[in-house]
């Protein structure tokens, strides 16, 4: 297991692998997500794909805890009900009305880092994503990829054992793109856990170890990427790499 | 003093008039300490109000909005039976000192700035709910968050209060009393001067009061303008 965590930060217990068990979540009357149940495994890059309203935003939003499940159990392995140690990158970022720097700042203050003890993990995050010349800017100002940048440095900064990605690259040009992707695959490379969604297959392609297959709220398919891509089982894989199958 | 009244008041105020320097002096001490207090606990207040669902907040609402309407004269009487020798805060002798004034006006000021604190956090927290409990901040500590975040709308409300206290002649009538050198400002000296036939010192004080109006919105408007990347 690699040790997570600025020094000053507490390192405690995995909290992988993270268990889905029949998962459930209906709004208004319509099941959203049913009897979802998989196994998020340590050190795995999961690509979590299927048509728009499949129900991938949710699926994310249930396992970081922003939204309580109406059946079934989000089960992390050290047992607690929302660790701290995982962070969430949104499509669409929230940035604070702030320069770049405090709002990298904001994340460790708010995760209980003193004051004095911020400056050098906010330094070595603006160095690694490229953010150092910005550092003084205003974060809402910034292009659509230098934010979702920010982000990232953002959830990365919080040293979380798995991030979960939604659609991270969805407003971006094809260079950002590339940027992030590269980001991303840096992450796993040190180990850390990755669940993302994604509507672009080319992606799906490039990033993933495992796939998660989800149509109209109910999981078709789990397994290793190559097996999904190569020979998907369900007739709905095989329409919607196909680009047939569109809801 | 048959004069023109504005060759009067530009005398007064070219000369740097005391008496007018005096009640310019005690005008802006009570306002902005009125301010001060009404941001103090208006703020915090507000974006409370915005964060949390308790039985009964929509009444507690509507009734800050309605008190954005309240007449400073009634406000005015309400802190005057507050503070008259007989009243519960009699003992304190704080009726006619700038105190009193001071309290009377931080009534007026304090249903705007909850108000308006409550509909600005309100709208940023729909923005940032998702994303701060994603970093793990909890509701109060969201509190001060969103205050900051919407600091430039929040100065508008601000300013909004220094108007209405700063305009307002009927609370400070009634609990300062309009005594020379003590408790009188610049609206109940122009009401005075005016009812006198003093025109000159009337309309000084008008001019310098609206001087100190277009002075602040100005400085405001620069700030939201200096400020426009970080608060956007």
């Amino acid at each position: 297991m690699v040790r997570r965590g600025w020094p000053m930060m507490d390192t405690r217990a995995s909290i992988l692998p993270l268990r889905l068990d029949r998962l459930g979540f209906s709004a208004g009357g319509a099941d959203l997500l049913s009897d979802i149940s998989l196994t998020v495994r340590s050190g795995r890059r999961l690509l979590v794909i299927g048509p728009n309203g499949a129900g991938k935003s949710l699926l994310l939003r249930l396992c970081h805890g922003l939204i309580q499940p109406n059946s079934g159990r989000v089960i992390w392995a050290d047992g607690s009900v929302r660790p701290r140690s995982q962070a969430m990158v949104f499509q669409r970022p929230v940035l604070l009305r702030r320069s770049v720097r405090a709002n990298l700042e904001y994340a460790l203050s708010v995760s209980g880092m003193a004051r004095v003890q911020r400056k050098a993990p906010t330094d070595a995050a603006l160095r690694r994503f490229g953010l150092a010349p910005l550092a003084r800017r205003a974060a809402r100002l910034l292009s659509g990829g230098e934010q979702q940048r920010l982000a990232i440095a953002r959830a990365w900064l919080l040293q979380p054992e798995i991030m979960f990605l939604d659609e991270p690259c969805s407003a971006l040009d094809p260079g950002a793109t590339r940027l992030i992707e590269e980001t991303i695959a840096g992450f796993a490379t040190e180990g850390m856990t990755l669940m993302m969604t994604t509507h672009d297959l080319g992606q799906a392609r490039r990033l993933a170890d495992d796939i998660v297959f989800l149509h109209k709220g109910r999981l078709v398919e789990h397994g290793p990427a190559a097996d999904f891509f190569d020979a998907p089982k369900t007739r709905e894989a095989g329409a919607f790499l196909a680009g047939d199958l569109l809801w | 003093m048959a004069s023109n009244p504005f060759v009067t008041a530009f005398e007064l105020i070219a000369s740097g008039n005391p008496e007018l320097i005096q009640i310019m002096g005690l005008s802006l001490r009570v306002t902005l300490s009125a301010v001060l207090i009404g941001c103090l606990i208006g703020l915090p207040l507000g974006a409370v109000l915005a964060l949390t669902r308790f039985p009964g907040r929509a009444g507690v609402i509507v009734l800050f909005n309605a008190l954005m309407g309240l007449p400073p004269v009634v406000a005015g009487l309400l802190i005057y039976l507050l503070l008259s020798r007989s009243g519960p805060m009699g003992d304190y002798a704080l009726l006619f000192t700038p105190a009193a004034m001071i309290m009377a006006q931080g009534i007026l000021i304090l249903p705007i700035v909850v108000s308006l604190t409550r509909s600005v956090v309100e709208d940023l927290w729909i923005e940032y709910e998702e994303q701060l409990r994603s970093l793990g901040t909890s509701r109060i500590r969201s509190v001060p968050t969103l205050l900051w975040d919407g600091r430039i709308s929040l100065l508008t409300g601000v300013l909004a209060g220094f108007g209405r206290a700063s305009a307002e002649v009927g609370a400070v009538l009634i609990v300062g009393g309009n005594i020379a050198g003590h408790t009188r400002t610049m609206t109940t000296a122009i009401t005075l001067e005016t009812s006198r036939g003093n025109l000159g010192m009337a309309v000084a004080l008008g001019t310098i009061l609206l001087l100190i109006t277009l002075t602040l919105n100005g400085a405001a408007y620069g700030i939201t303008q200096w400020s426009g990347g970080g608060g956007r």
